[in-house]
């Protein structure tokens, strides 16, 4: 058996071996959101004659578990997109390097949440109620504006939001009405239940079969999506429009803001070049290359936004806090309680 | 050429699959439960859930099969044994929905049967929604039952005829002619085709968490969601042993269903059972189940071209009625690379990866699939043993593969060659399923009398198996086709943005807001769809050298 995974990996090998040579390869572990320009990447190519290679290991969760079973043998250099709700997970697998960026200073403090400098903040984005404007002009609804609001019998099964256990915007959701009722959140979402939420497995189904505004015109007008959703519906709209057909909801608590860090792995073979490529992730070229591509912000203030996020992406002033460590002691007691109380 | 079957010849036509097995299945499997597995995992609280949800899996994949047999086994006898025009595309259309991402099916059925779907333009008042156990259930059947069209419809082509018409001579009826004769003749493919159609239920994932809804868990979806999301890595593995075992003690039960029923009977030439429908009442029935059978795939289907090349937008702010209007926007929007993403999938790339994936994969599987199968047709004590622990890559958890590849093979993971191996790993348990009952009704005095008459063994196989096989190798190579297509097994590694399929170009446009987005992913959605059936005619009229009318 050894023998033969032998042979098998010396004929990959020699496969592989065909493919041109580049002095440096610098792998990027990312999730299956994470997009970028081509220019972007090949600028850094350039500056550092090295190629760079992006590995697609599923979504947050999944990306942040394979990394840390195979810390071992690690299959990058670098791991992009582990966000505050995971961030004590990775910390306490210890599977990256600390490393301080020069870059850093200028990022304010709130972003900058790991003291042991293990990871480094890139973007963020908030996970807040998207809404059908031209249901609720059509109906003469108002919108709402609180959690409290949607426990209203006006807004009966108005609203889809995503299973936390398997959904990373779900799981934001849960985390803001966790922050803005504390132990009472049950409670709430017992009352959401009573009347009508919808829950469905991930964001996919909730906003493309769901929700009404989306191309999938499904039958609920509020749905958890993101607070840069209304600018993604412009750029992506066809024909093109001239006003977003969707809003968020961004009254103080009701969004949860998510940070997206930077790692470099323990076990690297390309550590100058790792911590090259994290300042770079900081540069204003990168950072505002980001919002088009990924639909999150800059944490670099420096970073111009481009027009349809000014236009129409709402940021909440205040979005819900959680500690991150508080985040990560419950995170499966709250998701056990949650389902046995809204699934059940 | 095997009958003889000395000890070196088994041995030779097994080292191949079981190596393959042993390093790409066994190995990494066993690896990742020897590291996770821990007996602490043995609590009263996950034994508990592990039943529940094991009940709940075993209830939906039963209720699941027989629905999909109810359909199936009437489809393969409409195909097997009618000659009718449009015959070979509603055939192939069957075969369509196996390759599909479950997110596209989903679109589909919602198109159709969704709160604003064309159902409720019929039907205004039904408040009709697709979710929950009728949705697990239909999906399946949607997905499955070409299975049973395949497998059935194969053996039931190569029936003689003369048998059926010697049971009606003697005066049975109808009835009796198909209880006491075609099906004790039937069995073997129809147990075959009941276990794979069970095994892919089984383990069904993406149709629960999608359709199903959040309440409904399999074991699979229970494995992904403590593995992956929790890293409840003990947990998972329990449930992994679980449903391995379960696997295995379905296989060991169809081996023992199989061993006492394989007859051989004199092929038959397909065409020789093909007749039109004769009398009126058997012109209706027939032609009311091809409309039933053809609206229940084509249905769904057709909502995607034509999503697709429908711009469905409202007027903004003052939305009165949904306004519909045709455009070719979305297609000549997949060639651009509008915002100059290093991810960008141009369509024709990710088209020419697919096929690349889904050529190699039909190779890799016919390779290893024929020897095993072989040995099977003619099992000993050693095939029984072996033959249940082939099914097991079936019924095992990608998900807790795709760990144990991330242990095993942490370098070789990422690159583009492996991608066909873990396709073939799902498509050859099809494969030599597909292969086995044709190799086993092979008469042996056909190949007695070629020998006798002075062929060599080489001579024997060309002229007597060969001509019988040709069919089934089809049908196989079909299988493997669509598995690789529809990237089943692919959960099990890391994707290489340079190297995207079709469904990998679809699940991108999906993970983004924005009409423009939609539209292009039920494009993409669209040419899979006309890809694979495209692919199944051509594989279906090829003519194989040497092949009879087999």
């Amino acid at each position: 058996m050894k023998k033969s995974i032998f042979l098998l990996s010396s004929f990959f090998f020699l496969l592989s071996a065909c493919v041109p040579k580049v002095s440096r390869t610098l792998t990027i572990m990312t999730h299956d959101s994470f997009a970028i320009s081509r220019e972007v990447v090949a600028v850094f190519e350039d500056e550092n004659n090295a190629r760079v290679v992006f590995l697609a290991s599923g979504d947050a969760g999944e990306m942040l578990n394979k990394a840390i079973l195979s810390k071992d043998a690690p299959l990058a250099d670098l791991l992009f997109g582990v966000d505050n709700t995971f961030l004590s997970r990775a910390l306490e697998a210890n599977i990256f390097d600390a490393y301080q960026s020069p870059a850093l200073a200028s990022v304010p403090a709130a972003f900058r949440l790991d003291p042991t400098q293990q990871v480094t903040p890139v973007d963020y984005g908030d996970v807040c109620i998207n809404y059908d404007k031209a249901y609720f002009a059509e109906k003469n609804l108002a919108v709402p504006q609180t959690f409290e609001d949607l426990t209203n019998p006006v807004y009966k099964d108005l609203l889809v939001v995503e299973n936390p256990a398997t959904s990373s915007p779900g799981l934001a959701f849960l985390l803001a009405t966790r922050a803005h009722f504390d132990d009472g959140y049950l409670d709430y979402w017992r009352a959401l239940k009573g009347n009508g939420v919808v829950v469905v497995d991930g964001w996919e189904t909730a906003y493309y079969t769901n929700f009404s505004a989306s191309s999938g015109k499904g039958p609920q007008p509020m749905v958890v999506s993101y607070a840069s959703s209304p600018a993604a519906e412009v750029i992506f709209a066809d024909p093109p429009v001239d006003d977003a057909p969707t809003a968020s909801i961004v009254s103080a608590g009701t969004c949860f803001r998510q940070i997206e860090f930077v790692g470099i792995l323990k076990g690297t073979q390309h550590r100058a070049l790792a911590e090259k490529f994290v300042d770079f992730m900081l540069s204003t070229q990168f950072q505002e290359d980001m919002p088009l591509q990924m639909f999150v912000y800059p944490v670099n203030p420096s970073a111009k936004m481009p027009d349809a996020f000014v236009k129409y992406a709402q940021v909440p002033s205040q979005p819900a806090m959680l500690a991150f460590n508080d985040i990560a002691a419950n995170r499966d007691k709250w998701i056990d309680e949650w389902t046995n109380t809204v699934l059940k | 050429m095997f009958f003889a079957a000395p000890r070196l010849t088994r041995f030779l036509l097994w080292l191949i699959p079981l190596t393959f097995l042993g390093l790409f299945f066994f190995h990494p499997f066993a690896r990742i439960l020897a590291l996770t597995f821990t007996p602490a995992a043995l609590t009263d609280e996950n034994i508990n859930l592990s039943f529940d949800v094991l009940l709940f899996t075993l209830y939906q994949a039963f209720l699941s099969t027989l629905l999909t047999l109810a359909l199936g086994l009437p489809s393969a006898c409409l195909f097997a044994k009618f000659d009718f025009r449009g015959k070979s595309l509603l055939r192939a259309l069957t075969a369509v929905p196996f390759m599909l991402p479950t997110v596209v099916v989903a679109a589909g059925f919602n198109a159709l049967l969704g709160s604003r779907g064309w159902l409720s333009f019929l039907f205004p008042l039904s408040n009709f929604q697709f979710v929950g156990l009728p949705a697990i259930l239909i999906a399946h059947v949607f997905y499955n039952t070409t299975i049973v069209i395949r497998i059935v419809g194969n053996a039931l082509s190569r029936l003689d005829p003369r048998i059926d018409q010697a049971a009606h001579t003697l005066g049975a009826n109808d009835f009796r002619t198909f209880w006491h004769v075609t099906l004790p003749l039937l069995k073997p493919a129809l147990t075959a085709s009941a276990l794979l159609v069970f095994l892919f239920d089984f383990t069904s994932f993406g149709v629960i968490l999608l359709l199903g809804g959040p309440s409904f868990s399999t074991l699979e979806v229970e494995i992904y969601i403590q593995a992956v999301k929790r890293l409840n890595l003990s947990l998972a593995a329990l449930l992994s042993l679980i449903q391995l075992l379960c696997t295995l003690i379905f296989s060991i039960l169809y081996t023992r269903i199989i061993s006492r029923n394989t007859t051989q009977t004199a092929p038959r030439s397909v065409k020789s059972n093909l007749r039109k429908p004769r009398t009126l009442r058997e012109k209706i029935l027939i032609a009311s189940f091809i409309l039933l059978l053809s609206s229940f795939f084509l249905a769904p289907l057709l909502a995607l071209p034509l999503r697709s090349a429908t711009r469905l937008e409202a007027d903004r702010g003052q939305r009165g009625e949904v306004q519909y209007g045709l455009t070719a926007d979305y297609y000549t929007e997949l060639f651009v690379n509008r915002r100059g993403s290093i991810f960008y999938v141009p369509p024709i790339q990710a088209t020419l990866n697919s096929l690349g994936y889904a050529t190699a994969t039909v190779f890799l599987s016919l390779l290893l699939g024929f020897p095993a199968a072989s040995a099977l047709a003619k099992p000993t004590r050693l095939e029984k043993f072996l033959d249940p622990l082939l099914m097991l890559p079936l019924g095992a958890s990608a998900v807790t593969l795709g760990l144990g590849f991330l242990v095993t093979f942490p370098r070789l993971l990422a690159l583009p060659f492996i991608v066909p191996l873990a396709h073939t790993l799902i498509a050859l348990p099809f494969v030599i399923r597909t292969l086995q009952p044709a190799l086993a009704s092979i008469p042996d005095r056909l190949r007695h009398a070629a020998a006798a008459l002075g062929a060599s063994p080489f001579q024997v196989w060309k002229n007597v198996d060969w001509p019988i096989l040709s069919r089934a190798t089809l049908s196989a190579a079909t299988f493997a086709f669509t598995i690789s297509l529809g990237e089943f097994g692919a959960a099990i590694l890391l994707s290489r943005p340079e190297y995207p399929t079709i469904p990998v170009a679809i699940a991108r446009f999906l993970s983004q807001p924005g009409g423009l987005n939609y539209g292009q992913a039920m494009a993409m959605a669209t040419v899979l769809l006309v890809l694979t059936t495209l692919g199944i005619l051509l594989i279906e009229k090829l003519r194989l050298p040497g092949a009879g009318e087999f």
